[in-house]
């Protein structure tokens, strides 16, 4: 059986329908995210199994990965990042288009893990702002899938005016972002 | 005469004498430490020799020994014959500030990478080597981060607290 996502809460009427611009649009992001996966090591084989058909990310409307940043919605960080790798990983992230999320799965990914070490980024929250973070060395794909649920709870309830906040603009400026 | 251990460090006394400062064979490996100056020379010779036949360079690395002053870094060469399959490991000790060595990439073109490595982890300089910059970690790094004073962790890390880790 085909389970359709929910409207929103709005006015109902014989012909019409009438909602908040937000909750519409705020439901149709959160229902088709496309991730960008950056997998360099051991949580990667985890979200290989996650994609595949036993759990299926697809279900959850991530179903088509983008491996060009300029059409992800999501950045999936999986992977212990070497410092060399960091000013990569940065510009992966300067070149996707608003709006856009990221996850950090592992626990490599959100504190350098067991590598700590010199040439190993101690979390990648250090060059670029994280939504959500996935615990775990490494995570099961439930918990990447939980994860990436997480963020589409996020995408659903954002308000389309936050990425133009001020508060938003200034969190970018202390990562060294530049906004335009 | 059959072509192991003996006949190779008894061939290479005999050519190179005095440039041979030790030997031992820990595990059965012929082990040589030899006059830095004469590392072209000897590997050259070894490469080229009728019988020897030491074409092949397993791997070429470092070690820091701080307490030996005046030759803390060791330089290792790996070579291998492979028609003998004969190893030999050859050592030539440096000092670690500005430790000269010539570049083996003449002879091996695989010297280059390893060499970049042994620059980027220890400092030592290969004379005459190409392109001799960091190969593995990031180009903005100052320090060689193998040598011994260096701590293993990132400094930059404030969560840590030593009681919980025993120290
Ligand atoms: S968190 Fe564990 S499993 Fe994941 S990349 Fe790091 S070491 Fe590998």
């Amino acid at each position: 059986m085909v389970k359709l996502v929910e409207a929103p809460e709005g006015l109902e009427g014989q012909g019409f329908f009438a909602t908040s611009l937000d909750k519409v649009i705020g439901m149709a992001r959160a229902n088709s995210l496309w991730p960008l996966p950056f997998a360099t090591s051991c949580c990667g084989i985890e979200f290989m199994a996650t994609m595949a058909s036993n759990y299926d990310l697809a279900r959850f409307g991530s179903e088509r990965l983008s491996f060009s940043p300029r059409q992800a919605d999501l950045l999936m960080v999986m992977g212990t990042i070497a410092k060399k790798m960091g000013p990569v990983l940065k510009q992966v992230y300067d070149q996707m288009a608003e709006p856009k999320w990221v996850i950090s799965v592992g626990a490599c990914a959100s504190s350098g893990g067991i590598f700590d070490t010199y040439s190993v980024l101690q979390g990648i929250d250090r060059i670029i702002p994280v939504d959500v973070y996935v615990p775990g060395c490494p995570p099961r794909p439930e918990q990447i899938i939980e994860g990436v649920l997480k963020i589409q709870e996020l995408a659903r309830n954002e308000s389309l005016r936050r990425r133009n906040s001020d508060e938003y603009k200034k969190m970018l400026e202390s990562y060294h972002i530049q906004t335009s | 005469m059959a072509i192991d251990n003996a006949f190779a460090k008894q061939s290479i006394q005999e050519h190179f004498g005095s440039d041979l400062l030790g030997h031992e064979e820990p595990f059965g490996l012929l082990t040589i430490e030899i006059n830095p100056e004469k590392l072209i020379d000897i590997v050259g010779w070894l490469y080229n020799h009728p019988e020897l036949k030491m074409t092949y360079l397993t791997d070429l690395c470092a070690v820091h020994y701080p307490e030996q002053s005046g030759r803390e870094i060791a330089v290792v060469y790996h070579l291998h014959s492979l028609p003998n399959n004969l190893r030999v490991r050859l050592k030539a000790f440096l000092p670690v500030a500005g430790g000269h060595i010539a570049s083996l990439t003449g002879i091996f073109s695989g010297a280059n990478w390893m060499e970049r490595e042994t620059f980027d982890f220890y400092g030592v300089q290969f004379d005459g080597h190409p392109q001799l910059k960091r190969i593995l970690n990031m180009d903005e790094m100052d320090y060689h981060p193998l040598l011994k004073q260096y701590a293993l962790e990132d400094e930059t890390r404030e969560d840590k607290d030593d009681r919980f880790f025993g120290r």
